[in-house]
Order: C-alpha cells, then structure tokens, then sequence
C-alpha cells in the first residue's frame, strides 16, 4: 500500500463516564486500503469506528482523516471544538454502515439514497433519482427501488446501506460489522458488495467478525482487546500466526 | 453479486401437484349456545330501551325539526371553530414545548416543565373561569404596541381560545414527546453520519417518524377538544351547547334540545373519526407490510370475493 495516510490515530483514548473504552489507540490507514478491525465485543473497535466521524468525542490524543483534525480544530496549541455545521462537512466525506441497518422505515430504497444528495448537497430530483438507479443496480437492487424497508430482507435492506453511503461519493467508508444481523445465508451478498468495492479501491474501515472476508479482502488487520491495539499486520499473518496470547485465545474461540 | 431473479424450487412444485389431493374434511361444527344466549339478551335489553324512549314524554318532531334550526348550526360552527383554533395552539406549542424539553438546555427544560405541571394540573374549567375573569386583576392590557381595556379584550371566544388552547399545549407536548422518544437512536446517526444537521434531521427523519406515534393520540385529544369546548358554555360562548341551552329556555323543550346537541357533537366526532383513520393510514407508510385496507377497499373485496371458499388445514385449495 502505498497511499497516503486517510485516517491516522494517535494514543486516542474514549472513555464514558469513568468507564475507558479506548486506552491510546495508535494506527494509519492509508488511502484505498481495506483495514479490518477484529476483536471481542466490548473491545472498544465500534467505538473507535465511531470516533473516526465523531459520533462519538474523544477524550484525548489526535485524530485526522485525510489529515484534518476530527471534530477539532487547531490553533497554536489550543484546540477549539467545531461548530455543528463544520462536523457535518466533515462527515460528508465518511460512509458509514450500521450494524443494524439503520434505513430511513418512512422512505423508499430509492428515497433513502436520494435524500442526503438532495438535502445536503443541493442536488434537483431528478439527478438524485438517476443516481440513485446506479448506486442501486450496483448493488444488485435495481428492482426495488420503490420498495419500503420493512418490505426488503435483511441482506437487502443492508446493501441499500450501502449505496445510501455511496450516495455521498465519499473518500471513506466506515462498516460497523455490517454482517452481524443478518442470516447466515444473506452474509455472502453483503460481502460481494463490499468486495466489489474494495476492487474499485475504496478505503474502508471493517469493524467485523468475518475471519473469511478479513483475510481475503483485507490489507491490513488489528486486533484490539479492552481499548488497545493488540497486534496488527497483514490479515494472513495475524489470523494465520498470532504472536500474543489474546488474540490466539480469541482466534481460537472464533475461527 | 448474487443473483436475485432466481426462484428456487421450481421443480418441486410439479411433483406436488401429481399427488392426489386430500380428501376434504366434513365435521359437524361447535354449537356455540353460550352465543346465541347472549345476543338474545343483549337485543332484549336494547328493545327495552328503545321502547322506554319511545314512550317516553319527548316531542321527537321538535328534535328534528331543530337539527337544523340558524341557532343550532350556528353553535356547531362556533363548536367546530374553537376546537381547531384550539387544537392549533395545542399542537403549535406543544411541539415547540415537547422539544424544549428534551433540549439540553436546563432554562428551556425547566420552563416547560413548569408549564406542564401548571396547566396539566389544573382544572380547564377553571381555567376558562380564570381567563374569563382576568379584567378583575389587569383592568388594561398593554402590549407596548397595543393597549384596551381588558374587558373589551377578553371577550368569551378569546377566553375560551386561551383556556383550552394552552391548557391543550400541556397534553400536546407529552404526547409529541413519547412520539420523539420513540424514534430509534439510530436513526438520528445514521442521518448525522450522512453529514445532515440536527434541524434538517428532526425534520426530515425524526418528526415523521414520530408522527406515527403522535397522531392517535392527537386524533383523541382533537375528539376530547371538541366536547370539551361545551364548557366554554359557562364563559357565555355560544357554542353548540349554549346555543341549545338559549333555545330550550325559551321553548321549554329541554330534554328534545339536548337530544339536537348530542347528534350534532356525534356527527362531528364521527367526522373527525374517519379523518384519522386517513391520516393515520397515511403516515403508517412504510412501517407496515400492508396498509390497511380503507372501508371502501373492504367493501370492494368483499363484493369481487362471495365465491365460496374450500380450506384445508387453513389453506385455500
């Protein structure tokens, strides 16, 4: 890989309340990579992916995208928080995939591509519309686009996700284990996807628990446990011949 | 990509239809006397009332021949009038109470509460009474821009639009408040992640949404509004209920000018019923499989479908 850097974590640390969640989260991942994150639930990885578009504050250390600060900006030494207005630019940038889907339910599939196009970047109907049609038949929906969510299995629903996230032409795109609500049977589509964009050389961040995908898709993997990087390296390397104890302990529980 | 036009088990369908099929069940049904007791009755006891009012000493000409009397109307379309102009106030300020609330800041949360605790805590009866006498503490109203007397300000109407408009909001913001609530966090993220802004995001993700919730509830209180109004009776509004009573004190007819009263608030919250059900239909897009069918839908199946049905284990054949 030999992109510059798009997204570049240093010692960022998160925590709710009194509760730390990320405990100095060191990382860099350059543009059009596939970077999988693994690791067990409460490690802090959805998190972190959260952090990288400011759903969630960090509590300290520095985060860029594309060299900009996340969420802050710099002056001399002092940081001043953004304005509600300069984080949703940012974010304009960043596609992100729930976990759960998280379609607009009074919208069609269609709608739901059309609308931040339409609300936030201007765009007339009917250039939505047609945009829309693409990003759907990429993903194979081209024949749902009037249906409603409720109306779609979870393998569609999620893949229409998707191309709402694509809707905004983004540099970036964050997965929030895309896979873990669906049926096993519906995996594989939502995966196709995903590779298929990995092919056109997309810079994602996967937050998964797909060992198969990590390792053929994905350039780079971390391991995180209880808010750290634990071990990181090429997803062969890590999953093949883990060098800690935890992430053996963990690989073997899952693999 | 995986491919969707495909239709798995083709193949199996054939064999299936080979088979003989089976032999259809005949079996005498469950007699249900218990039923059948019960609706006797029931329609016993309804002939009974039928038969009291009939005997009753009611000139039922003079209910109808009052239906439709200048006065009657007239209180009906005052009736009408102040339960929307009501219902405004209340789903207006209600609203804007509802997101105060839930506003991070503690002065607007706080003042909101406030409101709610005063006017949900009080009667509307009062209330209206409070309104109605306010000259006796403020003899002018002074505006800054716009001064008078506040007798010749605070007539009836403006005394009745006050006391059930804002004691109204109170309800209101509680009900658009569960419909907010309601809204699934994720929601919200997933817009501000497409780099959409709080306001745009209430508007165009979380307000619908919620509507969903708001609207039965709203249904009922426009309901509720539009029987309640009848206390705005003791302000000497003329409304339905006024307007009945001005007519029976002349005429003596009280019990028949009732009567007219009641079918007229009965007509209008059917109205307003069938209204909601439209509305309610409307906003339900997308939350269900199917919508359900409207009454003339209903009937329209109905009518195409008076084959007889064969069942076999609850599937037609």
């Amino acid at each position: 890989m030999t992109g510059h850097p798009m997204v570049k974590a240093e010692r960022v640390h998160k925590s709710f309340g009194l509760i730390p969640v990320l405990r100095g989260i060191d990382l860099e991942v350059r543009a059009g990579e596939v970077f999988c994150v693994v690791g067990p639930s409460g490690s802090g990885k959805s998190t972190f992916l959260r952090c990288i578009n400011h759903l969630e504050k960090i509590n300290g250390g520095r985060l860029y995208v594309d060299g900009q600060l996340v969420g802050y900006r710099q002056k001399g030494d002092k940081l001043y928080e953004m304005r509600e207005r300069e984080v949703a630019a940012q974010r304009r940038d960043i596609g992100m995939v729930f976990q759960r889907f998280n379609l607009f339910p009074h919208m069609t599939a269609a709608q739901n591509v059309m609308e931040a196009p339409m609300q936030v970047k201007g765009l007339r109907r009917a250039e939505a519309r047609e945009r829309a049609e693409q990003l759907l038949a990429r993903v194979g929906l081209a024949d749902r686009m009037d249906t409603y969510p409720s109306q779609l299995s979870g393998g569609q629903q999620q893949r229409v996700a998707i191309a709402r996230a694509l809707a905004m032409d983004p540099k970036l795109m964050l997965f929030d284990e895309p896979t873990s609500a669906l049926d096993p049977e519906l995996v594989g589509e939502v995966l196709d996807v995903m590779r298929g964009l990995a092919e056109e050389g997309m810079t994602m961040i996967v937050v998964t628990h797909e060992m198969g995908f990590a390792r053929e898709v994905g350039d780079s993997l971390v391991f995180m446990d209880e808010g750290v990087v634990v071990e990181s390296g090429r997803p062969r390397d890590v999953l093949g011949s883990p060098r800690h104890e935890r992430t053996r302990a963990f690989l073997s529980k899952v693999l | 990509m995986s491919d969707l036009t495909k239709t798995p088990g083709n193949e199996g369908g054939g064999a299936g239809a080979a088979e003989v099929p089976p032999e259809l069940i005949k079996a005498v049904p469950v007699r249900h006397y218990g039923r059948w007791l019960g609706a006797v009755v029931v329609l016993a006891l309804l002939a009974m009332l039928v038969v009291a009012f009939a005997g009753a000493d009611i000139d039922w000409s003079v209910v109808g021949s009052y239906l439709d009397d200048d006065t009657i109307v007239a209180g009906a379309r005052r009736t009408l009038w102040i339960t929307l102009l009501s219902m405004l106030i209340g789903v207006g300020l209600g609203v804007t109470l509802a997101v105060m609330r839930l506003s991070k800041n503690p002065v607007l949360s706080g003042v909101a509460w406030g409101y709610i605790w005063f006017f949900r805590g009080t009667p509307v009866l009062v209330q209206l009474v409070l309104w109605f006498n306010l000259s006796y503490v403020f003899d002018t109203l002074n505006l800054g821009f716009y001064k008078d007397e506040m007798n010749d300000v605070m007539t009836p109407f403006l005394a009745a639009l006050l006391g059930l408009g804002l004691n109204e909001a109170a309800y209101m913001a509680e009900i658009a408040r569960a419909g907010i609530l309601s809204v699934d966090q994720g929601q919200t993220e997933a817009a501000h992640a497409l780099g959409m802004s709080r306001a745009r995001t209430t508007r165009r993700i979380v307000l619908p949404q919620a509507m969903r919730v708001i609207i039965p509830p709203t249904g009922n209180e426009f309901i509720n509004m539009l029987k309640t109004s009848s206390l705005a009776y003791v302000i000497y509004y003329e409304e339905l209920f006024r307007a009945a009573d001005t007519i029976s004190s002349r005429n003596l007819a009280v019990m028949e000018l009732l009567f007219v009263a009641t079918v007229w608030y009965l007509i209008l919250t059917t109205v307003f019923s069938i209204g909601q059900f439209y509305l309610e239909r409307y906003y339900a897009k997308g939350s269900s499989r199917q919508l359900p069918p409207t009454p003339w839908q209903r009937i329209r199946a109905q009518l195409t479908s008076f084959r007889p049905k064969n069942t076999v284990g609850g599937v037609t054949v």
